[in-house]
């Protein structure tokens, strides 16, 4: 197919068919669909619930769209939290991203930033600052953290690699496996860790009260007195270095080659086994490292009795990444939009008679939707244009009867040069005959031959 | 010893039957990750229905009868709930883990959502009514009191209906996936649905078929693990099981049998850990708590079925043979 002509400009088929812009406007798509579902949930309560009027529906639907700005707070400090506690879910979501990029499904989150929290904490709480500055201590507590998740997030890793057990139930496993040791350490270390002074014994101390706290720079007060610091500037970087790394680096190409085959990888002479270990690894400390800016802001009450439930952000992570089709600088937006939904959520238990699971159901349907984006995709390329989608992975008719046609078309062409040099009138009716297969009509001329083959494409 | 086999029981029947219900599912082609929503939107209506119906003093007089048609109606409605995975993995040909996925969040979200908008609670309590003869009848204790000696005993004292009930729909579902026609579409549909579909079989009925028994089987051990694990309470979760349920359709290579195998070893180190404290042998006439006495905390024993099921997979994980066309969307030009 070197002799097609090059394309001159993209239509407007293309350009949503093409990969970013197809998948954002195939996101919005869902977005409006899982609003409107809330919308209707709304309205079917508020007709069917006595004590709901019907005018709460409307009010509902604004308070949740309205996010941090319908509330009877600050706007400022609602938004300050927001962007705060959208960091780990940034994070787990890139965790989640990055391990579909090799084709694994890490429902493991929760356990990996379950296993980083507890590193954080212990580091942070247990290094006295009046003997390490205390920026070495916050440095040696972030590490730690995302150390234990990384080794905590190889092992469905290495159980995928080396005995081909299905990396999900390895996950859900050391999920409970996490939970569970993260209360066992913190029961059997007992008040070093707890927080007995404030008498929330559920509750592991505050690292603010060793002096370990990311610095805020100041965001705090212009947030209104909010939980903001600079985590998320360090989440955005690190999605950043994610895209980079995925995208423009070999070690991220094969990172991808292995999610799309991992026996044609392994062919190529990748080591598909390190590549799905390596690629697990990473997404454990991703998770972790959310936990654990997460627990370094200073002033959050971490659980540590939580052997019977899961942290949502791990969960979480999921929604975001598949909102943002695995793309990390993506889900930086769409991290940010849950966590949006999910204030408005609180605002309207806050505000009418319904209450904040009104949110995780918007949610819930818009990744249900989210899941047939690519036949959205589709049916957005097939509306705007006359051309039907190319087949893939199959053989395509169409480009071996233009192929056809090309060389058909490049025959005549060199019988017409021929037949203009040859003389006599036999001898050019002859040359015709044979560059025209089949020649009928026999009489047919050499350009009429190739607008049909422009035409057959 | 009978009491650790009747716990035993009470914790393998929810594994056992939403075990098989994911069985079901992935024999026919459909991952079906949302087993644990349907086991939470069944335990819901499930128990939303039994409140309703315990209105009625007919039903809290008969407190079996409420026990079996709330049962039925957390099956109808994992079945119909069901259809929404169905529906978008094989009409809308989705990505099945995703649509899962959001089942799973769905579940809970409109539990919750429901129970605190007309419940004004975070949980919904099947408390105990009082019958027409002025007797506690208790929600979740659907017991048959039975003073037989022995291997009777184990069955039939202090039994839940439940088990009955799931033990027989164990054993019809297992022979018909396996004995007849239909089952052996099925299972084509699973392994190879192009080939399957040049003989003549409709490849999307039989993966509704599968998702929608999927879906009524694991509403109905929804609403029996609240009803007996959790003393009926609704509160938006089954405590991962449904997750736990899929880890051992899995461990038992995707067959009744080795899932049955699963489920009883994974009930058994799950009873243990809840009930560790309680046991005790007979020594010389004195009872030995020997378990409490090692004085090691509860966590060890809540992670030791875990652990154990990821040992058993490592060693196991070479015969493991999942249906091969599970997850893939049926494409007629596939052939």
């Amino acid at each position: 197919m070197n002799g097609k002509p090059a394309k001159t400009k993209k239509s407007f088929s293309e350009f949503l068919r093409s990969g970013g812009v197809g998948s954002v406007v195939a996101s919005l798509i869902c977005i409006l669909g899982g609003l409107l579902v809330g919308f209707i949930v709304l309205i079917l309560l508020a007709a069917f619930a006595e004590d709901i009027p019907f005018s709460e529906a409307f009010k509902g639907i604004v308070t949740v769209l309205g996010g941090p700005f319908s509330g009877r707070d600050n706007v400022m400090f609602q938004m300050g939290n927001m962007i705060f506690q959208a960091v780990p879910l940034i994070m787990t979501g890139l965790s989640v991203a990055i391990a579909f990029k090799t084709g694994l499904f890490n429902i493991g989150a929760p356990g990996q930033y379950l296993m980083g929290a507890m590193g954080t904490l212990i580091v942070a709480l247990s290094i006295p600052t009046t003997v390490v500055p205390s920026w070495i201590v916050w440095i040696l507590a972030l590490l730690t953290g995302v150390l234990l998740g990384a080794l905590w997030g190889a092992i469905p890793g290495f159980f995928k690699a080396k005995f081909n057990v299905n990396e999900v139930i390895v996950c859900i496993m050391t999920n409970w496996i996490a939970a569970n040791i993260v209360s066992w350490v913190f029961k059997s270390t007992g008040d070093k860790f707890i927080n007995i002074a404030e008498t929330k014994v559920n509750f592991i101390r505050k690292t603010v009260t060793n002096g370990v706290q990311t610095p805020t720079l100041g965001l705090d007060e212009l947030f209104g007195g909010s939980y903001m610091d600079i985590s998320i500037f360090i989440a955005i970087a690190i999605a950043i270095v994610l895209y980079i790394v995925i995208n423009k680096t070999t070690f991220g190409y094969e990172l991808k080659a292995c999610g799309f085959n991992k026996n044609a990888s392994k062919y190529a002479g990748m080591n598909e086994k390190r590549n799905i270990m390596l690629s697990m690894a990473i997404a454990g400390a991703l998770a972790a490292c959310g936990a654990a800016l997460w627990c370094l802001n200073g002033k959050q009450d971490f659980k540590w009795d939580t052997y019977q439930t899961l942290p949502n952000d791990g969960f979480n992570g999921i929604p975001a990444a598949l909102l943002a089709s695995n793309n990390p600088v993506g889900v930086i937006f769409s991290a940010v939009f849950l966590k949006y939904i999910s204030v408005g959520g609180s605002n309207l238990a806050a505000q009418t008679s319904f209450n904040e699971y009104v949110s995780p159901l918007i949610i819930a349907v818009i990744i249900y939707f989210s899941g047939a984006s690519k036949l959205i995709k589709d049916l957005l390329a097939k509306k705007s244009t006359v051309v039907p989608p190319k087949i893939p992975d199959r053989v395509d008719y169409y480009k071996v009867a233009a192929e056809i046609a090309e060389d058909k078309a490049e025959a005549a062409a060199e019988a017409e040069a021929k037949a203009e040099k040859a003389v006599t009138e036999e001898a050019k009716t002859a040359a015709v005959e044979a560059a025209a297969d089949p020649p009928d009509p026999p009489d047919v001329l050499p350009g009429e031959e190739t607008e049909k083959g422009g035409t057959e494409e | 010893m009978i009491f650790l086999i009747q716990k035993t029981l009470i914790f393998t029947i929810p594994l056992l039957i939403v075990a098989l219900a994911g069985m079901y599912a992935e024999r026919s082609g459909i991952i079906n990750i949302a087993l644990d929503g349907i086991m939470i939107f069944g335990s819901f209506v499930g128990a939303v229905g039994a409140f309703l119906l315990r209105k009625v003093p007919f039903f809290v007089d008969h407190n079996q009868l409420t026990f079996i048609l709330a049962l039925l109606i957390a099956a109808i409605s994992g079945a119909l709930f069901s259809l929404l995975l169905s529906f978008s993995a094989i009409k809308l040909k989705a990505d099945q883990t995703i649509g899962g996925t959001a089942l799973n969040m769905l579940a809970p979200a409109i539990a919750l959502f429901l129970i605190k908008v007309f419940f004004k609670m975070d949980r919904l309590e099947m408390t105990p009514a009082v019958n027409s003869a002025g007797q506690n009848k208790d929600f979740s204790f659907v017991i048959l009191n039975n003073d037989m000696p022995d291997a009777g005993k184990v069955f039939f004292d202090k039994a839940y209906l439940s088990t009955f009930i799931a033990i027989a729909i164990y054993i019809i579902l297992s022979i018909f996936i396996y004995k007849t026609k239909t089952g052996l579409r099925l299972r084509a549909c699973g392994e190879h649905p192009q080939a399957a579909a040049s003989v003549g079989i409709d490849v999307n009925k039989m993966r509704y078929l599968g998702t929608t028994i999927s879906g009524a089987l694991a509403g109905f051990g929804g609403y029996a693990y609240i009803a007996t694990v959790a003393n009926g309470t609704a509160e938006g979760t089954v405590a991962g099981m449904g997750f736990l349920a899929l880890a051992i359709m899995i461990f038992g290579n995707w067959k009744p049998l080795g899932i049955a195998l699963g489920a009883l070893l994974f009930g058994f180190l799950k009873c243990v850990s809840v009930i560790y404290p309680q046991l005790s042998v007979t020594i010389n006439g004195e009872k030995v708590f020997f378990l409490k006495n090692l004085n090691l905390p509860m966590y060890f024993y809540n992670l030791i079925p875990y652990v154990t099921v990821l040992i058993v997979l490592a060693f196991t994980s070479k015969r493991s043979r999942a249906p091969k066309a599970e997850g893939i969307p049926y494409d007629k030009g596939m052939r």
